[in-house]
Parts: structure tokens; sequence; C-alpha cells
């Protein structure tokens, strides 16, 4: 039964790794920008909720709720300022900027909250679990980040395709010029694509922070899971990046069943095996 | 005689074409000599200045592998600390069997060779911005790999074999001779290469790559003798760092660190001119030296300096170099003249 | 009453000189065709109104505003709609996505997606679609549509019958006079001289991005148009062009 515990609690995670990856799906979906700071992005918010929560004493949930509209204005900002003076100084500046930005901030945060590790304390809602049977058991916070990953995916997707706005993030992604000429202002857009990416990292960066510990230089290792749910699942398609993260957390979970320090060894594999056998990712969604 | 030919016979009666404008001539001779005085340095200088340089010349030798690759190639990597680490991996095994660990070094190009002829046929399904990362996941897998292997000291890495018996003196000194030969070597072989039939491809490629191959070049070939070239380079100079440290540490030797450090140099250098890494190198030289005492925050300022150069100085100072003044010490363009001036 | 007046506009395509200081004004209710051969500036012209690509010289004035210099985007709400050479639809839209994103900027007019799908009825039925496996007449019929949900007092068509069956063509055609007659001012670009004289109230010929010939189609004979279009005698004034061909 220890194998059945393995999938489910990988299962679990997968929704928290496809919630963080969809904001760098999105970002590349609308804009071809694979952020690289997208990984430090969620450990930024994981270190500014620890000093809301050890500052203020605030409770976690005021916290998160400051944190992540927070992070979607700072989002809308970077795209407004940085990203978009890159997207006209070529490709390769994009990937030089947002590289830049992986740099200042991890070497930002090493000197303000030094290289320890850190987790903050979700209380006993991060500890306790419920019973399924005799062998698997379920973390309240394991299935809280499941569940709230999988409302906003949804809510995403909701707005994708109900709404004029979200439609024009798809149709700019298809053909940026012809947007313009019906109305979008891509600018604009594009400010409301990292939005939202921002949003996703802070609140993902907030649940990794709750369950796993962290320092500065963790950054780097998270945006490899992201793009790794991201290529799994396919380019493009959200349920395919949905279904990327579970690959992922599933893959490590058994691996970590093996021998825990095969756990990203596997996920990196099975990666690397579907770049090799199935490079257009499980669901292929639009070409890139 | 068809109109092309006529065109092409006509203009040549009217025009010059040769590869090095007078200013190259000038600078060769200044090069070679600086050379000679860099060769010569260890018989004078104090071996804390040369153990200094070696780091320069590790550097010089890893931007210039990665300008090859981004600027040249157009393929912009993220995880050329995969050969860093097993060029370094290399000579600690090799040395372990007995291997003169100088001698490994260039085995240890030729093992990241090997390694890199799989490893490109995975990374080359991945384009643009997913082979940065793509390639940065195959780095880390290697290091995972390499953590498991327990005869080359896993996770918490290993000393290097048979240095003991050597000169103190001696040794500095040798490795200082390999790390210039690195450096100058790599540098040779982005002008040899960029000088031939391959670098006009690889100039046809990066500016279109479909009309490339629409008229015979084998894009995907020329890509991957770069990736080759620029494995084998950077697996040298995993070698180099190892004899000059004297152990490894797989956290370390493969860290996205390298990554960081070559693309900025190249950046602040100049990307897509092989003089680039050289004076970004210098550059970053400099300031790791000024800024030793500051920590990360040099690390902060390197990052803000790259992140404004990319945006603002897009052929970073030796493009800016060039457009004042029209120098190039490494030509591998043509020059046109007309015969009547 | 004048809708859009274009003066001295100069534009230019790269290095080229696209559009050589043309002035044209356009009536409101006309239908306006600009003919032209390959790389007479047609397209670069109504890339300029749609704000596009960047105009280097002259004005272009909608309803007695300067537009000029406004982005593309703007341009919707002043009431300029593009239906873009190519079609160019949103691959991963659906049909309707691709109408609505035409209604993207809620200009008030008569039309809607009732409308549209009134003016093609086969578009109701496969509204579910995905844009890409249309045939080319029914994308162009789609992009057709999503320029007129913008409800646009101005409609610029680029190469409608570009890579279509004349009788697709013909038949998208037909849809003119009902979307003129809603009140909406047509400019249309068209490489099929015979298809512009019989849809339009006026044409310009444009030669090297310069107005060469203007008329109604009634007014102009066969050889005056063939005349401009190739450029033959441009500099003898219409009517006395030399006879025959070189």
């Amino acid at each position: 039964m220890g194998w059945l515990n393995a999938v489910i609690q990988g299962l679990l995670l997968g929704g928290l790794y496809a919630l963080f990856a969809t904001g760098l799906s999105l970002m590349f979906g609308v804009m071809r920008i694979v952020n690289l700071a997208h990984g430090d992005l969620a450990v930024v918010a994981s270190f500014l909720a620890l000093a809301l929560v050890s500052g203020t004493g605030l409770p976690l949930w005021i916290v998160l709720v400051v944190t992540v509209p927070l992070f979607a204005v700072l989002g809308y900002l970077t795209q407004r300022v940085l990203l978009q003076r890159s997207l006209s100084s070529g490709p390769l500046a994009t990937l030089l900027v947002t590289f830049g930005l992986s740099i200042v901030l991890q070497n930002v945060l090493l000197e303000v909250f030094s290289a320890d590790t850190r987790t903050i304390d979700g209380g006993s809602f991060g500890t306790g679990s419920f019973e399924l049977n005799g062998s698997i058991s379920i973390g309240y916070l394991s299935l809280a980040t499941f569940l709230l990953a999988c409302a906003v995916l949804a809510a995403i997707q909701l707005f994708l395709s109900r709404t004029g706005l979200g439609r024009m993030l798809r149709a700019s992604s298809d053909d940026r010029e012809t947007a313009n000429l019906v109305g979008a202002d891509s600018r604009h857009v594009y400010g409301i694509a990292t939005a939202i990416a921002f949003a996703t990292v802070a609140l993902a960066g907030l649940m990794f922070a709750m369950r796993s510990s962290f320092d500065p230089a963790t950054g780097p290792s998270r945006l490899i899971f992201a793009f790794e749910a991201v290529v799994i699942g396919g380019l493009g398609s959200l349920w395919g990046t949905l279904l990327g993260g579970m690959v992922l957390g599933v893959t490590q979970s058994l691996g970590a069943q093996i021998d825990p320090a095969l756990t990203l060894l596997a996920g990196h594999l099975v990666f690397l095996a579907v770049l090799a056998f199935r490079p257009q990712g499980l669901i292929a969604g639009r070409t890139a | 005689m068809t109109i092309s030919q006529m065109v092409t016979s006509r203009a040549a009666a009217a025009l010059d074409v040769s590869r090095a404008a007078r200013s190259s001539k000038l600078s060769a001779v200044v090069m070679l000599a600086a050379v000679a005085v860099l060769a010569a340095l260890p018989f004078v200088a104090f071996s804390n200045v040369t153990d200094t340089l070696v780091n320069l010349f590790v550097l010089i030798a890893l931007a210039s592998m990665w300008n090859l690759l981004a600027g040249f190639g157009g393929l912009v990597s993220v995880g050329q600390q995969a050969y860093i680490g097993i060029g370094a991996y290399s000579v600690i095994a090799f040395a372990d069997q007995g291997v003169q660990p100088y001698l490994a070094v260039p085995l240890a190009a030729v093992t990241c060779v090997i390694f890199a002829v799989p490893t490109s046929w995975l990374a080359f399904r991945l384009r643009g911005d997913y082979f940065a990362v793509g390639t940065w996941v195959i780095a880390e897998v290697y290091r995972l790999l390499v953590v498991r292997i327990d005869s080359v000291g896993g996770g918490s890495g290993k000393g290097l074999a048979g240095m003991s018996d050597l000169d103190q003196t001696l040794r500095g000194a040798l490795t200082y001779w390999v790390a210039l030969a690195l450096a100058l070597a790599t540098i040779a072989a982005c002008y040899l290469l960029l000088r031939g039939r391959l670098g006009l491809s690889l100039m046809a490629v990066r500016d279109e790559e479909t009309a490339a191959s629409s008229v015979g070049i084998d894009v995907r070939r020329a890509k991957r003798v770069v990736y080759l070239v620029s494995a084998a380079g950077c697996g040298a100079a995993g070698g180099v760092i190892t004899v000059s440290s004297l152990s490894v540490n797989p956290d370390a030797i493969f860290s996205v660190q390298w990554s960081a450090y070559m693309i900025f140099i190249v950046v602040i250098g100049g990307i897509g001119y092989i003089e680039g890494p050289l004076l970004g190198a210098v550059i970053f030289f400099g300031l790791q030296q000024l800024l030793a005492d500051y920590g990360s925050w040099y690390l902060v300022l390197l990052g803000a300096i790259g992140m404004a150069a990319a945006l603002w100085l897009p052929r970073g100072l030796w493009g800016l170099m060039r457009d004042r003044t029209g120098l190039s010490l490494f030509p591998v363009g043509y020059f046109v003249r007309g015969r009547d001036a | 009453m004048t809708l859009l007046s274009i003066s001295d506009l100069t534009v230019h395509h790269g290095q080229l000189r696209a559009v050589d200081g043309l002035s044209l004004d356009l009536e409101k209710g006309e239908v306006l065709a600009i003919i032209g051969a390959n790389g007479a500036g047609k397209s670069t012209l109504l890339r300029a109104l749609a704000g596009l690509n960047p105009p280097t010289s002259g004005s272009v004035h909608l309803g007695g505003r300067d537009i000029t210099r406004l982005p593309a985007y703007k341009r919707v709400s002043e009431g300029i709609a593009l239906v873009p050479e190519g079609r160019r639809l949103f691959h991963s839209l659906t049909v309707e996505e691709n109408l609505l994103t035409g209604a993207y900027r809620k200009r008030p007019g008569p039309w809607t997606l009732t409308r549209v799908y009134e003016l093609f009825p086969w578009m109701s039925d496969r509204r579910r679609q995905n844009a890409s496996q249309l045939s080319g007449g029914e994308q162009q019929s789609v992009a057709i549509g999503r320029a007129l949900l913008a409800n646009p007092d101005l409609l610029l068509i680029d190469e409608l019958s570009l890579g279509l069956a004349p009788v697709i063509v013909r038949r998208i055609y037909e849809v003119l006079p009902g979307i003129v007659g809603a009140g909406t001012t047509a400019l249309i670009v068209e490489q099929d001289v015979s298809q512009a004289m019989r849809v339009a109230d006026r044409v310009h010929c444009l030669l090297e991005g310069r107005s060469v010939l203007e008329g109604r189609p009634r007014d102009l004979t066969a050889e005056q148009v063939e005349h401009a279009y190739f450029g033959i005698g441009q500099a003898l004034p219409a009517g006395s062009a030399r006879e025959g061909h070189d």
C-alpha cells in the first residue's frame, strides 16, 4: 500500500506544481518569454510572507490575501517597465533580463535574510492529517493546497475562455499584430498576463513555504520543476500543465519511495524521456 | 555567360575583397607580444599574480565558448556547467587511474565531446528559450548522477590525485601555462571555425535559419559542431579549474553560477564578437577583484549591469567600440573596397 | 460628407517608399476600390490607415479628427476596422470567439453577433468549431464578420480574393451592399481589377505609391485602367496614352 500512498501524495503535490507552472506557461504562451526568475519570485514571496508573519504577527491567511495582489501589481509593473522594453530588443534580451533578475533577487535575499534554511509554520493545520485507511493518510495542508490549486486553475481557465480580456490574451498569443487590429493594447494584455503569472507564483510560493524548507538559493530548482511540468504537459495548454504537474509530482514521489536521493532525478528523467519521445508534450496544445 | 556571372565578374574587377583591415595587422603584432609577455610571466612575477590570472584565463575560455554557442550558433544555453563538471570529474577519474593530471585536461575535453553527442540529440529537440532551460535540466541530471558515484566522492566531492610529487612553484607555473594555453586555444578555435566555411554557414543560420537551410546549409550539423566544440572547451576549462583547486565539489562545479558568469561576461563584452568575451572577462575580473569585500552585493550589481547591458547595450562594449573606431582584432567578415579609391 | 481624408501621405516599408505623397478623400457610404499591381503600395496604405505602419509624413483624418499618429488598437475605437491580408484568424479560438474579439472595444452600432450570423447563415451552425478547420473562403467571411463586430465607420478590406476561387470571391462580395447599406463606408484593396470595378463606386489605381488614375468605373475605359495599372505612358494625360503594348 506504500506505493498507492506515494501516488496519492504525488498527485496532491502535482496540483501545486501545476499552479506554480501556470505562470511560466502563461508568460511563454502570450509573450514568448521564459521567465528565468520564476522560481526566485516564489522564494521572494515565501520570504515576504515569513517576514510579515514574524514581523507583524498577522495570521497566515491575511498575509496571503496581502501578498498575492501585491505580486499581481508587481507583475504588471515589471512587464510595463522591464520586460516590455526587453521584448523590443530581441529574443536574447528577455532571457538575459530575467536571468539577471534571478541573480539580483537571489543575492538580495541572501544579504537580507542570510543563507539559513527557513520554513513557515502552518500550525496544527500544517502537520495534521486524516487517515483514509490503514496505510494512506492525507495531510490537511496537502489536500487544501491541491484543492486551492485546482480552483485557481479553473478560475484562470474561465477567465481565458469567458471574458473579453481573457480572449484577447489568447488572441495575442496566436497573433499579436492582429490582436492589435481588433483593439488589444498588447502592453496592457501582456501586463495582465504577467500580473496573473506573478499572483499565482506568490500563491504557490506561500504553499511551498508551508510544505518544505527554503533558502535564498532554492529558486532555480523550483524553476526547473515548473519548466518540467510545462514541457511534460505540452506547451500552451493549461490542462496540459495540470497533467504535467501531476506526472512530475507522482514521479518524484515514486522515486522517493525507492530511494529519497532519487526524488529529483526521477522527475528529470521523466522530463528527458518526454523530450526524447514526445517533444510536443502529453497534451499537444498550440505549437509554440 | 549568364547574367549573374556577368555581374559577378564585373563586380570582381571593380572591387578589392580582403579579410583583414589595416588595423588588424598591427593588432596581430601587439597581440603576439602580449602573449609572449604573459607566457613569460611565471619567471618574473609572484605566484599570487599568476594564480589570480588562472581564474581570468578560465573565465575567458568559458565565455568564448558560450559566445561561440550563443553569439554565433544561436544556441542560448544555461547548462554549460554540465561540461565544466564532466571535465572536472574526468580529470579526477583519469588521475585516479594514474594519468598525469595536466595530461588529463585534454582528455577531459575529449570525454566531454563523447558526452555531448547524445546530449545534443536530446537538447536540440528544444528551441530558443526552452533550449536554455532544457540544457540546465540536463546539467542537473549530470550532477545528480555524479553524486551517486561513490568512487568519485559522492555528494562531498574528491581531491585530485597525482599532484603531490610536483614542486609547488612548478605546479603553479604549469597550471598557469595550461590555463593560458586553454584561453588561447579557445580564442583560436573560435577564430578558425568562424573564418572557415562553417563560420559563413553559422552567420547565415543566425540571420535567417529557414533561408539558410533552403540554400543548402545543413543547419543541424553546423549547430552540432558548435555545440561539440563548446562542450570540449568547457570540459577543458573544468579540468583546469580542478588542477588549479586540487579538488572538486559537485554542487560548486555543476553550479548554474558558471552560466551566469559566462552570460554576463559575453553580454557586457559584446555578443557575437570574438573580442567580446575577452573584454568582458577583463571587466568582470576587475569588478570581482574590486568588489570582493562586498559579498553578494557584487552579484546583485553584476545582475543589474547585465540587465542594463541587455536592454540598452545589446551589442556590448565591444560593439560600441567597434562602431566608434572600426577596430577588429579578429576579423571574420570581409572588407570590400572600391579599386578606384 | 467626407469620412476619410488622406493628404500627402508617405509611408515607408523598410527602406522602400511604398506610399509616396498620396492624397485621397472618401465620402461617407461610398465603396472605394484601390487597384494596382504587386508592390504598388496598396497593402502598405491599408496598414498605415489601420495604424500598423507608422507614416513618414502627411496626415490622415477620420471624420475630421487627426488620427495620423494613433496606435492601431485606438483606431478601432475611432471607427476603423481592417480585414487583413491572408485573413489572419486566431487559430486557437473558435469561430464565435474570433468574431467576439472584434467586439472587444464595444463600439455602439448595428452589428451584433446575430446580425453577422444572418449575413453568413452557415456560420452559426459552426460557431463552436476551431477557426483553423475552416476553408479559405469561410475564414475570409469570419474575418469580415470580426471586423464588422467592431461597428466600424470605415471598413478596410485587404486582398479579399487572394487565394480564393472566383465563385467564392463573388459570393463574399455579394454581402458588400448589405454592409454599406447598414451605414459602413468601405475601402477595399483588390488585385482582381474586374471584381473591383464591379463592386466599387469609385476606383483609384496606384503605381509606385502614387495615384495615377481615379474615377467612377463606368467613366473609365479598359485601356485607361490597363495603362495606369502597368504604368504605360504615365507621363501623358489619361485618354491620350500611346496605343499598343511594349
